[in-house]
């Protein structure tokens, strides 16, 4: 209890230094929403006057904890580019982004889960070798590549999906469905391979130690030893980089939404930044942050559910 | 843990069973594919012979259906519906198709009557009297009425003590409401350019939510839209003058530029406007492409007030040593216009075509011109360059170049486009940039009143007493012959002065699947919908 407490604290804190950065950021970049929203017609007494009335002119720390207060209020504020409330905007789009991270997780876990306990089981056979090298080979593929590529090889060649031609959830679900799928597969594949990788080398390891030697000695078959005993060590180590991969398929997920023409978050965070969007930017950074907070609070909560001596050891 | 039992060969199929459900769910895309692409070569198609069956079943039905809605891409999202804070070129070029002015430009650049049927103007140009369109609606059926038109037009001039969003409309002294169908705008001073300023939305006074809820009185109808994805209209049925063709539009935000070729192709977009020479070069037949001008007045434009740029010797060297041909020639295969002035040639009734002439490459000229200037061995300067505008990078990289004929180090430093409006457009704070002028209305003032010493949108720190006074003469004077003749000096004096160096016209490519027809050229921005239609 007191360990969550305190992760708590820490996650307030590290909330609070994130979006100062974020403003920090912006007041350091050149660039005013102003000039940016009223163009290049505009006079300097209407650009005057627009950022007096958004604020603008005022101190960043003024503008700091006047975003900060109303955020820890639950508004949002409104966006300059779209003058409608960011927490409608990011609603819609949540889904989207929701669902490619789910779907390139899960799929992440089905495929490297099963394969990289199938290859520590055969370790050195026929499968196992052709399946490092390949595992190799798809790791050293970023995602945009292997999106492009796809985009071609099923949408221009195969003609199995419209390229760019996105279906919102709103509209029509199972065709939205199907046109992540490709996206899920770009930003899932590295990290399946990578997370294979990982498994496999950790089942082999742990196989090794005594305790292994012990459990097969007290008459138990090789799947008892291997799901009972050994993948329960093996998996801590494949659950950290599950729980960084999360982090890092949202950010994956930026360029595969450009590439894939998703209207997702990402898209909404890149173009929000060059227009100087701040409203939108800081709670969508915020969103990550809770998101990257989050994971590794569960990652946390999961060792010690594994394996209860990480809570003793503190 | 519970205890959980796979055996090895279990985990196999699992595997399997895995790869079979990806590979079942991939081609159950096929159906979906049908829907878009129509033109696809039925040859390709039948290596699979699930997805013919589905293309055939549905082509019947999408042949009639999928000729009543368009697709079309465009680059960036719209920065406003509310028509009279947009302000993007590109934004306006949409909305153009929702809303309408008094009276609207049409393809050949005049003027014509659109929310009012007919308008006077008094002799001495300060009374602009309009007459309301007979049975004109707005989108949500209610009529237009005289106080809507009042509302729309003191909302641009600021008539509550804010800053008015046309600067023009500072000039407008009162709004009259002379009866239910008639309007006077009366003007502090005379004004016979003003009417092109009248091309401002009207909309209606009791609506609070412009942004959510967009009503005017064009072609076509606001349905909805989703930010950074799509804004849907659709034809608006009670419009009082030719009806569009096609019933439903789709506006698709195209954010990655590098993926426009393969949309078009695959089906998902069916017009973009703006191609590059080389994304048209990789279009198959099934587009048509449209060839027009951007019209934009693309220069290097110099910073007169910084060093070495304040010596007209200097400005004059740089012309001579720079070929807008041979810029034509590396941008967009030798398509586009030269100009020689702040104006493009659309403008026809001001355009001089024989200012491109002013200066003609000539190297040992432009050498000359600099030794007199003091600069024997030439300088380095730096361009500044938005980089989201891949013609004009490749402009400065052409100019940079071609100036080291004459020993000039041009350095070209990419920038995004918000750092381009706020320190080379607002702060001036840059030695020269590469970058395209359009102009806001079809008028002599929306294109030289820039240059005018005191203007604040005079990026280029120009100061030039002869055009000040040519300037100021041209918009004093009603009389028309006498305007042309003192914008024409303006014009000459730019060209002369070698304010900038000016290159051309840039040219622009409209794609639009073959399904369709009917796109027209406007010599302002604006993407006219309402004309394209079917083929057949």
């Amino acid at each position: 209890m007191k360990y969550i407490i305190k992760k708590i604290l820490m996650m307030i804190l590290t909330l609070v230094v994130v979006s100062f950065c974020v403003f920090l950021a912006f007041s350091l970049i050149p660039g005013d929403p102003a000039t940016r929203k009223l163009g290049t017609e505009a006079t300097p007494e209407l650009i005057m006057q627009y950022r007096e009335k958004m604020g603008l002119n005022d101190p960043l720390l003024v503008r700091y904890f006047r975003w900060l207060i109303s955020f820890i209020k639950g508004d949002m504020g409104t966006s300059y580019s779209y003058s409608v409330p960011v927490s409608s905007m990011l609603m819609n789009k949540l889904p989207i982004t929701l669902t490619l991270g789910i779907m390139s997780f899960v799929m992440m876990i089905v495929i490297s889960i099963p394969l990289g306990i199938y290859t520590a089981k055969h370790e050195n056979g026929y499968i196992d070798k052709v399946i490092v090298v390949i595992n190799q080979i798809i790791m050293a593929v970023p995602p945009f590549f292997s999106g492009i590529l796809l985009t071609f090889l099923f949408g221009m060649i195969f003609k199995l999906f419209t390229p760019g031609g996105f279906v919102s959830y709103t509209q029509d679900m199972g065709a939205f469905l199907k046109y992540l799928i490709l996206p899920a597969i770009s930003i899932a594949l590295p990290k399946a391979a990578m997370s294979t990788k990982l498994l496999r080398g950790s089942v082999i390891a742990e196989a090794e130690k005594d305790y292994t030697r012990t459990a097969y000695s007290r008459g138990n078959s090789t799947t008892e030893v291997l799901y009972r005993h050994v993948l329960k060590n093996a998996m801590i180590p494949v659950i950290t980089f599950m729980g960084m991969a999360l982090a890092d398929m949202i950010a994956g997920s930026i360029v595969i939404e450009q590439v894939f023409s998703i209207p997702g978050i990402s898209r909404i965070l890149l173009t929000s930044i060059s227009n100087r969007d701040y409203p939108v930017v800081e709670a969508i950074i915020m969103g990550i942050a809770i998101l990257v907070i989050v994971t590794n609070l569960l990652v946390d909560i999961i060792y010690r559910i594994i394996d209860p001596r990480i809570e003793t050891m503190e | 843990m519970m205890k959980k039992i796979y055996g090895g060969r279990k985990s196999l199929s699992l595997i399997l069973v895995l790869l079979s459900t990806l590979t079942i769910t991939l081609s159950g895309c096929s159906s979906k594919k049908a829907e878009d692409s129509v033109t696809q070569d039925s040859n390709v198609e039948s290596t699979s012979a699930e997805s013919t069956d589905a293309s055939q079943d549905e082509a019947g039905i999408e042949e009639t259906d999928d000729l009543s809605k368009i697709t079309v891409g465009i680059p960036q999202d719209l920065d406003s519906m509310d028509p009279h804070t947009a302000n993007g070129a590109g934004t306006k070029e949409i909305l153009f198709n929702i809303y309408e002015g008094l009276v609207k430009p049409d393809e050949n650049g005049n003027l014509v009557p659109a929310v009012a049927s007919e308008y006077t103007i008094s002799e001495d140009g300060t009374v602009y009297s309009f007459t309301l369109r007979d049975g004109i609606k707005f989108h949500d059926g209610n009529p237009v009425t005289v106080e809507d038109i009042k509302y729309s037009i003191e909302r641009n001039a600021g008539t509550d003590g804010s800053e008015p969003l046309v600067s023009a409309f500072s000039n407008i002294s009162s709004v009259n409401i002379i009866d239910d169908s008639h309007i006077d705008i009366v003007l502090d001073q005379a004004n016979t350019e003003f009417l092109a300023y009248l091309d401002i939305a009207i909309i209606p006074a009791s609506n609070s939510d412009t942004e959510g809820n967009p009503i005017g009185t064009g072609p076509y109808k606001f349905v909805s839209r989703s930010p950074q994805e799509n804004l849907i209209l659709t034809r608006f049925d009670d419009y009082w003058g030719d009806a569009a063709y096609i019933k439903d539009v789709t506006i698709k935000i195209e954010a990655n530029a590098d993926a426009v070729v393969m949309d078009l192709e695959g089906g998902s977009i069916d017009m973009y406007a703006r191609l590059t020479s080389t994304q048209v070069s990789q279009l198959s037949d099934t587009f048509e492409v449209y060839e027009g001008t951007m019209n934009l007045v693309q220069a290097l434009f110099l910073n007169n007030a910084v060093k070495p740029f304040d010596d007209v010797r200097v400005r004059q060297a740089l012309c001579y040593a720079i070929d807008p041909q041979t810029i034509m020639d590396f941008v967009s295969d030798g398509k586009g216009t030269e100009i020689g002035s702040n104006v493009f040639p659309a403008f026809t009734k001001y355009f001089m075509p024989e200012l491109t002439d002013t200066y003609n490459q000539d190297i040992d000229k432009a050498k000359e011109l600099l030794s007199e200037a003091g600069y024997p061995d030439g300088f380095e300067f730096t361009i500044t360059v938005a980089s989201n505008y891949t013609q004009h990078v490749d402009t400065a990289q052409v100019i940079s170049e071609q100036l080291k004929e004459i020993g000039v180090t041009a350095n070209i430093q990419e920038v995004e486009w918000n750092s381009w409006l706020s320190d080379v457009y607002t702060d001036r704070n840059y030695e020269s940039t590469v970058v395209g002028v359009d102009a806001s209305t079809l008028t002599g003032y929306a294109l030289f009143s820039r240059f005018a010493s005191d203007a604040h949108n005079n990026f280029t720190n120009y100061n030039n007493s002869d055009y000040d006074a040519a300037f100021a003469n041209a918009v004093a004077t009603a009389d028309d012959d006498e305007k042309t003749k003192y914008y024409k000096e303006c014009e000459t004096i730019l060209a002369e002065d070698a304010a900038n160096v000016y290159i051309q016209d840039l040219p622009e490519f409209v794609a639009l699947n073959k399904k369709y027809t009917g796109y027209v050229f406007y010599p302002l921005y604006v993407q006219d919908l309402s004309k394209i239609r079917p083929a057949e």
